[in-house]
Parts: C-alpha cells; sequence; structure tokens
C-alpha cells in the first residue's frame, strides 16, 4: 500500500481581496497519477504554484514526503536568502507550465543539459582549466540527456534549436527537461492544451511510461477529459477555489455536485 | 526652526515638484499604454526648452511687446512642435520594435536620447543658452528680513501647470478619447478588438506627453533664464522618479509624485545639502523601487506564473 | 501589369515624399534653421530645408527599396532564419587553433611594429574590449540591463590612483586587488536589483552610476573632485619606467643597458594588457560552455523556467554582476596607468551607453562580436578625428538601426552541438522506450 507522496491541507490561497483557493485538502499517493479538474478559473494553476512553491499559500501547510518524512513546501520557500521555488524543484518536485517555458533559442541538448545543473560541475578552476572532473561530468550530462529525448522519441531533434520544434514536440521535451531533474513528483499544467488527439494518445502513453518505469507520482491540471478518464488513479475537482469532489475516476463521474459545477446547474436541480 | 526658511523651501518645493509632476506624466503614461520606460522622454524636455526659447526669439524679432501674448503663443508653439517630436519618435524608434526582444526598445530609446543631445549640440552649440526676463517681481510676505517670496513667474508655473493637468484629467476621464486610452492601458489585446485603433492611442499618448514635458519646459526656461543640451538627462531620471514614487501608468501618480519629490528635495537641498540634491533623488529612485516598486498610488502587480 | 502599378508607385511615394518632408520640417526645422545667438537668433534656412529633404528622400528610397523584388527577396530570406537568426552549429567545425595562435603571436608582437600614437589607441581599444567583455556577461548573457557599469571602471581606476596616494598601492597590487574590490562593488549593487526587470533595473543601475560619479566629483578632499587625481606609471619587478629613478633603485633601462625610451612604459602596458585579456577571453569562451553560463543565457531567456529547474536565480544573477564588474574594475586599473590620472569626467552616463553599444552591436553575448565591436568603435572614432562632433549622434543613429536591422547583433550567434559519447547510450536507451509516437 503506498503512502502519500504529497499532503496539501487547509491551503487557502488569498490574492488582497480575491480568494483563488479556500481551505483546500488532499493527497497525492506515490506512484499514482492524480488529476487536477475544475472549471476554467477554479485556482487549479493557483494551487499549482504554491505547491510548486512559486506562490506562498496565505494558509495551510503543503508537504512532500518521502520516506515518511515531510518537507514543508512553505518553509522551503521563505527560508531567508537562500529560500525559494528552486529549494522545491531540488527537494524533488518538477513542473511544466501552461505556457510552454522552453528556452527557445537554446537547443534542445542545451534545455537538457541546464536541468541538470546539479549534478554538473559548476567549479569555476575546474571549468576553466578542464579538469578531468568536469570532463566526465559533462559527458554523464550530455548522455543522461540524449537518454531522456530516446524516451520521449525526440532523438532526431537533439541539436535543433528548441523552439523551430513542432508545438507537440516542445510538450515533450518540457516533459523531458522537468524529468532531467530526477523528481519524484512531476506536476503537470495542462500538458494536452493545443495537441491533436493522436498526439493526446501520445503523450497519455508517455504519462503512463513515466509512471511505470520510473517510479514517479505525476499530479496533472488537465481540461482533456478523455485523457483524465483513462490515466488518472485518483481525481480531485476544484470549483471556485474549493475541493468539491475527491475519489476515483468513476466515483467524480457520477458525483453530482461534479456535474453540476462543469454544466452550470444549480445543486438542487440535479439532485 | 524659522518658519520664513521652511515656508521658502515649501514654495519652492512645490513648483519644482509642478514641473516635476507634468514631465512625470509623460514616463507614467506611455508605461501605462505599452509598458515601457521612455528613455528619450527627458530629452523630448530639453528640445522643448529649445524651441521655446527659439519661439520667444522669433517673437521678439517680429516686435511682440505684451508678455502675456508672448508666453501663451510660445506655450502652444512649444506644445505643438514637441508633440511633433512625441508622435515621431514613436513611429521611428519604437513602432518598428515592438515584437522585437526585451531589450530592444530600451536600447533604441537610449539611440534617440544620445541623438538628440548631440543633434541640438551641434545644430545650436554647446554653450549655455538664455532667455531674457518676461516676468519680474514677487509676493512677499514678512520683514524686510525674515520673509518668504513667491515670484510672479512661480505663480504661473502653478496656475498653468493646473491648468494642464486640469485639462489632462479631463480628457483621460470625461472624453471617449480618454476612454479609450484607459481601455488601452488596461488590456491592449481586447481594446483592439473591440475597435479601438491602439496605434492611433499609442501615438496620442506619445504626443501627450511630450506636451505636457512641452509646458514644463517653457515654463522652466523663462523661469530659470538658462539651460543647455544636456538639462534632460537629470530631469529625465527625477521625473522618472516621481513617476515611480506616485506609482507608474497613474495619472494623479505622477502629480502627487511630482510634488513629493520636489517638496523632498526643496527641503533635502535647504537643510542638509545642495551639492548632493541630485544624489538624494537618485538615492530616492533606488529606495522606492527596492521598498515599494508599484508606488504609492499603484498596485502591486501578480506574477502570473 | 507593371506599366499600370508605376504611376500609381510613383503618386505614392510623392505623396510620401512630401509627408516626410513636413513633418521633417517641423521637427527638425527650427532647432537647425534657427540658431540663437544670445538673446535673439539667425537663420539657417539652407541648412533646415536640406537636413528635411535628406530625411524625405532617405524614407522614399527606403520605401522604394523595400518594394523592389531585390529587397523583397532578400527580406525573405533573413526572415528564413526562424528564430531570429540563431542557429546550432553542426558540431563537426574544427576549433582554428592556427588562427588563433597566429592572431596571439601577431598582437604580442604589436608592439615593435607601431609608433606612440597607435599603440596608444590600441591600448585603449584592448582597454574597451575588457569592458565589453565585462558588460556582455551581464547584459548579453545574463540579459540584466546593466546602465551603471562605468561605476566598476571607476572603482578600478580610483583604487589605483587613490590607492597609490593613501596606502602607495602600486600597479600590481592594484591590478590584483580591483576585481576583488570591484567585484564586491557588484555585490552590493546587485542585491537592491535582484528583483527588478528590464526597464527597472535599467534606470536604478543608471542611478548608481551616477551616484558614484557625482560622490566622485563633489568629495574634494577624498577623491580631489572634478580635477581628478594623478595615478602612478607601471613597475617591472621594481624597474621604473622613467628617465631616472624616482623611488631608489634602478630605472628600467638601466638595468637592461638599453637607451632610455618613453615608449617603453606603453610596451609593457600594453604587454601586460594584451596578456589580462587574452586570459579574460579565454576564460570567458570556457565560462560559456561550463554550467554556470548555461545558467546565465538560460536566465535570460526565462527565469521562471530556471527557477523550476532549481536553479537559484539570485545566486546567478549575483554571479553574473560580480563578474562582469570584476573585469571592468580590472579595465579601470589599466585605464588610470595609461592615462596617468583619473578624473570623473571619464566615467559618465555617455561611456556607459558607449560600452553598451559595443555590445549590443557585437552581438549580444557573442565573444568574438564584442571584441570586434569594441576594436571598431574604438578604432573607427580615431581615424574619423575630423569628424569628432559627429560621434555621439553616430552613436545613437547606430544605435537605433540596429536595434531595427540586427536587434541580436552583428555577428550570428550559435549553439554549440552536443552528441553522446557512444552509439550505445543511445541505442539502449531507445530500445527501452516504449513505441511512442512512432
Amino acid at each position: 500500500m503506498s503512502g502519500a507522496v504529497l499532503s496539501v491541507e487547509n491551503v487557502t490561497m488569498r490574492f488582497g481581496g480575491i480568494v483563488a483557493n479556500r481551505n483546500v485538502s488532499f493527497e497525492a499517493k506515490e506512484g499514482a497519477i492524480t488529476a487536477l479538474i475544475g472549471p476554467n478559473g477554479a485556482g487549479k494553476t493557483t494551487l499549482f504554484n504554491c505547491i510548486t512553491g512559486f506562490y506562498r499559500a496565505s494558509e495551510g501547510r503543503i508537504g512532500l514526503w518521502s520516506d515518511g518524512v515531510p518537507t514543508d513546501i512553505g518553509d522551503l520557500i521563505t527560508k531567508p536568502i537562500v529560500g525559494g521555488s528552486h529549494l522545491v524543484t531540488r527537494a524533488g518536485i518538477a513542473r511544466t507550465f501552461q505556457n510552454i517555458r522552453l528556452f527557445k533559442e537554446m537547443s534542445v541538448i542545451e534545455n537538457l543539459l541546464i536541468a541538470q545543473h546539479l549534478s554538473t560541475t559548476n567549479n569555476l578552476s575546474s571549468g576553466i582549466f578542464k579538469s578531468r572532473r568536469f570532463n566526465k561530468t559533462e559527458i554523464e550530462a550530455v548522455d543522461r540527456a540524449y537518454y531522456w529525448l530516446a524516451q520521449m522519441n525526440l532523438l532526431e531533434d537533439a541539436n535543433r534549436l528548441a523552439g523551430e520544434l513542432p508545438y507537440g514536440r516542445q510538450r515533450r521535451l518540457e516533459i523531458a527537461r522537468a524529468m532531467c531533474t530526477s523528481p519524484k513528483l512531476i506536476c503537470l499544467d495542462e500538458p494536452a492544451a493545443g495537441l491533436n488527439p493522436s498526439e493526446t494518445r501520445e503523450l497519455s502513453q508517455v504519462i503512463q511510461i513515466l509512471r511505470s518505469e520510473h517510479d514517479l507520482s505525476v499530479l496533472v491540471i488537465e481540461h482533456d477529459m478523455g485523457l483524465v478518464m483513462s490515466i488518472s488513479d485518483h481525481i480531485v475537482v476544484l470549483d471556485h477555489g474549493e475541493v468539491i469532489s475527491d475519489g476515483t475516476p468513476s466515483e467524480v463521474a457520477s458525483d453530482p455536485a461534479v456535474i453540476a459545477a462543469y454544466l452550470g446547474v444549480s445543486e438542487e436541480e440535479v439532485a | 526652526m524659522d518658519f520664513y526658511i521652511l515656508a521658502q523651501q515649501l514654495v519652492n518645493g512645490i513648483t519644482l515638484g509642478a514641473i516635476y509632476g507634468l514631465i512625470a506624466v509623460g514616463y507614467t503614461m506611455v508605461y501605462g499604454v505599452i509598458r515601457m520606460i521612455n528613455f528619450a522622454h527627458g530629452d523630448v524636455y530639453m528640445v522643448s526648452a529649445y524651441i521655446a526659447a527659439i519661439t520667444l526669439a522669433v517673437l521678439h524679432f517680429f516686435g511682440v511687446q505684451s508678455v502675456p501674448f508672448a508666453l501663451i503663443t510660445v506655450l502652444v508653439i512649444t506644445c505643438v512642435i514637441t508633440g511633433f517630436y512625441g508622435w515621431s519618435i514613436e513611429r521611428v524608434a519604437y513602432r518598428p520594435l515592438r515584437g522585437s526582444t526585451k531589450l530592444a526598445p530600451l536600447i533604441s530609446a537610449i539611440g534617440i536620447s544620445l541623438m538628440l543631445q548631440s543633434y541640438v549640440q551641434i545644430a545650436q552649440g554647446a554653450r549655455d543658452q538664455g532667455v531674457p526676463v518676461l516676468i519680474s517681481g514677487a509676493f512677499r510676505l514678512g520683514s524686510d528680513r525674515d520673509f518668504v517670496q513667491i515670484t510672479y513667474m512661480q505663480v504661473v508655473i502653478l496656475a498653468a501647470s493646473f491648468i494642464a493637468m486640469a485639462i489632462l484629467t479631463y480628457v483621460i476621464n470625461h472624453t471617449q478619447i480618454g476612454r479609450q486610452c484607459r481601455a488601452t492601458q488596461q488590456n491592449r489585446g481586447i481594446s483592439a478588438i473591440l475597435g479601438v485603433n491602439t496605434d492611433r492611442i499609442i501615438s496620442t499618448v506619445f504626443v501627450i506627453g511630450a506636451g505636457t514635458a512641452a509646458v514644463g519646459g517653457t515654463l522652466v526656461t523663462i523661469n530659470y533664464g538658462s539651460f543647455n543640451f544636456f538639462i534632460g538627462f537629470v530631469m529625465g531620471i527625477k521625473a522618472f522618479t516621481a513617476a515611480v514614487l506616485g506609482g507608474i501608468g497613474s495619472l494623479p501618480g505622477a502629480i502627487l509624485g511630482g510634488l513629493l519629490l520636489g517638496l523632498t528635495e526643496a527641503l533635502f537641498a535647504g537643510y542638509v545639502s545642495t551639492d548632493y540634491k541630485d544624489v538624494f533623488a537618485f538615492a530616492l529612485l533606488i529606495i522606492i523601487l527596492f521598498f515599494r516598486p508599484y508606488g504609492l498610488m499603484g498596485q502591486p502587480e501578480i506574477q502570473k506564473v | 501589369m507593371d506599366n499600370a502599378v508605376k504611376p500609381v508607385l510613383i503618386v505614392k511615394l510623392a505623396k510620401e515624399a512630401l509627408f516626410t518632408f513636413v513633418i521633417a520640417l517641423i521637427v527638425l526645422g527650427p532647432i537647425s534653421g534657427l540658431v540663437l545667438e544670445g538673446f535673439s537668433f539667425r537663420t539657417e534656412l539652407a541648412r533646415a530645408l536640406s537636413l528635411a529633404a535628406v530625411v524625405a528622400a532617405g524614407r522614399v528610397l527606403i520605401s522604394f527599396l523595400l518594394g523592389t523584388r531585390i529587397c523583397s527577396r532578400a527580406l525573405q530570406r533573413f526572415n528564413r532564419n526562424s528564430g531570429g537568426g540563431v542557429t546550432v552549429r553542426k558540431g563537426d567545425e574544427k576549433f582554428p587553433y592556427a588562427v588563433i595562435a597566429l592572431v596571439f603571436m601577431a598582437g604580442l608582437s604589436f608592439p615593435f611594429f607601431a609608433d606612440k600614437y597607435i599603440l596608444g589607441v590600441a591600448i585603449l581599444a584592448l582597454i574597451y574590449v575588457l569592458l565589453g567583455l565585462g558588460l556582455n556577461i551581464v547584459v548579453g548573457l545574463a540579459g540584466l540591463l546593466d546602465l551603471g557599469f562605468v561605476a566598476f571602471y571607476a572603482v578600478g581606476a580610483y583604487l589605483l590612483a587613490l590607492g597609490s596616494q593613501y596606502i602607495g598601492l602600486g600597479f600590481w597590487s592594484a591590478l590584483l586587488i580591483a576585481p576583488f574590490l570591484a567585484g564586491f562593488c557588484g555585490m552590493i549593487l546587485a542585491f537592491p536589483v535582484l528583483r527588478m526587470h528590464g526597464d527597472y533595473l535599467a534606470i536604478v543601475t543608471l542611478g548608481f552610476g551616477e551616484i558614484i560619479r557625482l560622490v566622485l566629483t563633489n568629495w574634494l578632499e577624498f577623491t580631489g573632485g572634478p580635477n581628478g587625481a594623478p595615478a602612478p606609471a607601471p613597475t617591472f619587478l621594481g624597474l621604473e619606467f622613467t628617465r631616472t629613478a624616482r623611488q631608489g633603485g634602478v630605472p628600467f633601462h638601466e638595468y637592461f643597458g638599453i637607451p632610455y625610451s618613453a615608449d617603453y612604459k606603453f610596451w609593457f602596458i600594453y604587454i601586460v594588457l594584451f596578456l589580462v585579456v587574452s586570459g579574460v577571453v579565454y576564460s570567458v569562451h570556457r565560462l560559456r560552455a561550463m554550467p554556470l553560463g548555461r545558467l546565465w543565457e538560460a536566465l535570460r531567456e526565462d527565469e521562471i523556467a530556471c527557477r523550476s529547474l532549481g536553479v537559484n536565480h539570485v545566486f546567478t544573477k549575483l554571479s553574473a554582476f560580480m563578474l562582469g564588474a570584476s573585469t571592468g574594475g580590472l579595465a579601470g586599473v589599466f585605464f588610470a596607468v595609461h592615462q596617468g590620472f583619473v578624473n570623473p569626467t571619464s566615467f559618465t552616463f555617455f561611456e556607459s551607453a558607449l560600452i553598451l553599444a559595443i555590445v549590443v552591436l557585437g552581438g549580444l553575448g557573442s565573444t568574438f562580436g564584442v571584441i570586434l565591436a569594441a576594436l571598431v568603435l574604438t578604432i573607427l572614432p580615431e581615424v574619423l578625428r575630423d569628424f569628432a562632433e559627429y560621434r555621439v549622434l553616430v552613436f545613437g543613429i547606430l544605435m537605433v538601426v540596429m536595434m531595427i536591422w540586427k536587434p541580436r547583433g552583428l555577428v550570428r550567434i550559435t549553439r554549440p552541438a552536443f552528441f553522446p559519447s557512444s552509439k550505445s547510450v543511445v541505442e539502449i536507451s531507445t530500445n527501452q522506450a516504449l513505441e511512442v509516437g512512432r
């Protein structure tokens, strides 16, 4: 029985007078694919930003669990001087973005090399004098980049400019790049946006392979219900910043509150 | 504390602040519509000073004696010609770069700034230039030894600034073109879809900014009597400080920021040091941008991830 | 078809010419045509009219050329390079060792062939190469628009001048200390601007540069104010380059038994400078191939993406500022020792703008481009000495034109290519991957 990899407890996010998330609580199990769905404006991306360390939640706790030990995300962000979202990534949470944020004017391999900056030697003198250790870590990083390109079937694009790739491949590249940070949990923000049906099928295969072959937990925001229903183990539904449903795909699909939220019908009418 | 010295600094400060406010308007409105700091704006102000002086000289040549007539004519002509400067600069140096790299518009603006300075220096010479005294005399309060005075010229500055700001505020808040300006400022894409000619609005904003800078340039020239091709640099930074202080993008913020900067600068110069008063203004800018970059009347911008 | 189009085209161009002429006359006319003299003016109508005419003609020419087939084809070829002209190298280019070695030897032996004047220009050019390389790290690689770079230049220069005045610092000690002192100043400057972006960052750094200059100008007791302070001449292992030893000890020429020449000092400065510049060029070249260099460029591309990859953007920005500042400080020491004195007029905003022009023209991030641009922008004004009055105007026009025409600089930016260490690495991972998208 797998434990939780991510715990979100009573998270509220306020921007001035606007409450984007109110008292959100759920758990993402280790090795599972958890989907976060909801109508537009429900607060999904805001929650993502809290989980990945870009926003500091106004209230509540977010914990990343590894071997039963939690790391408080809020603590990582608020550490004086050295704190920030980068610590969240180093703790093991990687993410992709709704509007692809690749380094478009750098090559595909370079995008992946940057993601591995922590494992490559950054010592000034090693680099300037081309020490053996420096060369070794560089070669390893390039090989690792090629490994992930092969996994994502992007090998022929290795030395192309990232911005030149077609949209579907750019999305896969962004996932490959996130994987290069060796995460425990990967958060995908609308990975199927803008993809045609066959690309979406490829994407669902990719996500499932990531989960099964690479010991990864996945948290995904999606609007494509077909994708969500087919790959998710667990779905959390948000509406107006609150959790309105939480369960397996079949449970959520038949939940009247969810139907009401999506169709805009009042709950009394449906019940 | 000597009341009269303090009062004098306050009078000087408010007058100075009115000028800063006029020029800050240009920065704030341009930033509002295209999110760009018009680095060349200070030099547009400098150009207006020269045009005002030239117009004055021409009027003098044609034997114009009446001071009010000369004043109004100089203001109008300078505003019009400087407006053309604002329009041309936007068309030539900024519009072609709208889709370009992040740094391109700023570097282009620096280029324009250098061009304006050197153009004026080559055409008009590097020496300080001057204009004859138009308005002299002052209101004086107090005795012969301890007094505070407000010169007639300072009154003119305050009046002209007030009128200019009032007209501008009216235009922005109660006319259609003002409404279009505000809409473009909030969301350029949607405004364009709704039929606003955003290119024309952006040009209009540049012209308005140049116009208010021209009012400032004319008034400063007539008040201080001398100027040179380099006055735009420091004034530019100070007016920008005023715009940021009040909240960049906000018209009342520019006015408020200008007045605040003028007052604090006058007090600093009067009580601490005149040599370092520019350092004070620059330091103030850095402090504001560090602690409260959205200014007094602005809202913190949430970074969209 | 063409015959029917021609009259329409001519009318269109004519209207454009008239429109441009009138606007140019309104804008440029008053300042160029009515020159202030005291309280009155003199007319230079011919100048105003010809200026407006030139502008109008230029505009019409550009419109005409853009409409012709030759130009549109050239534009098409230009626009076809997506990514604004950035390409990835093939990976099979051989590093031009021979050429580099040749250039190095030529540069090193330059003083023996050049006269004093040319050597002076060369020294100045190399100083600007150093400055350009430093600013290139901050602006070109990391994308942080620093308009106050001249402050670090001043730190290095004044370190030597005031250091020798107050604590007996010599050329070599200053050369060693300057990078660290300037780097430290870079760190102090960087802290407040870490959270700022784009335009705000530019203005704040501009403010810092100006504050430094104003303090240098006004703090008479310490810095010598507007008159500045003298800087000592360099020594080679304690040997001075003067005719007679002033600090006890033997002058250079006496030690080596050769006749005295005032040139030796400049030869020495040049050679040391050339070696330092070569070292910096090599270091920057290596930095770009290191994770740190890549992080700078990634930061320039997309800071949020960097943060999501675990990059500490604060340290990355700090490192860029500090390394750039160190290089600027180094250049300052050479400037002081070459000129013999320092004063605040050498460290105005125009200097920062000039160094920025070098970086922009050379191609933001391209080391070779920056070197080329520094050489051109230093040597050309010397060559065109007669037109010195127009130098600033030309710089300004150049900056605007470059941004419209080639915003990424004259030298095309290329990305390096990477290949796996062995075929087997790729084969294994390809076999492991599922049949995704095949």
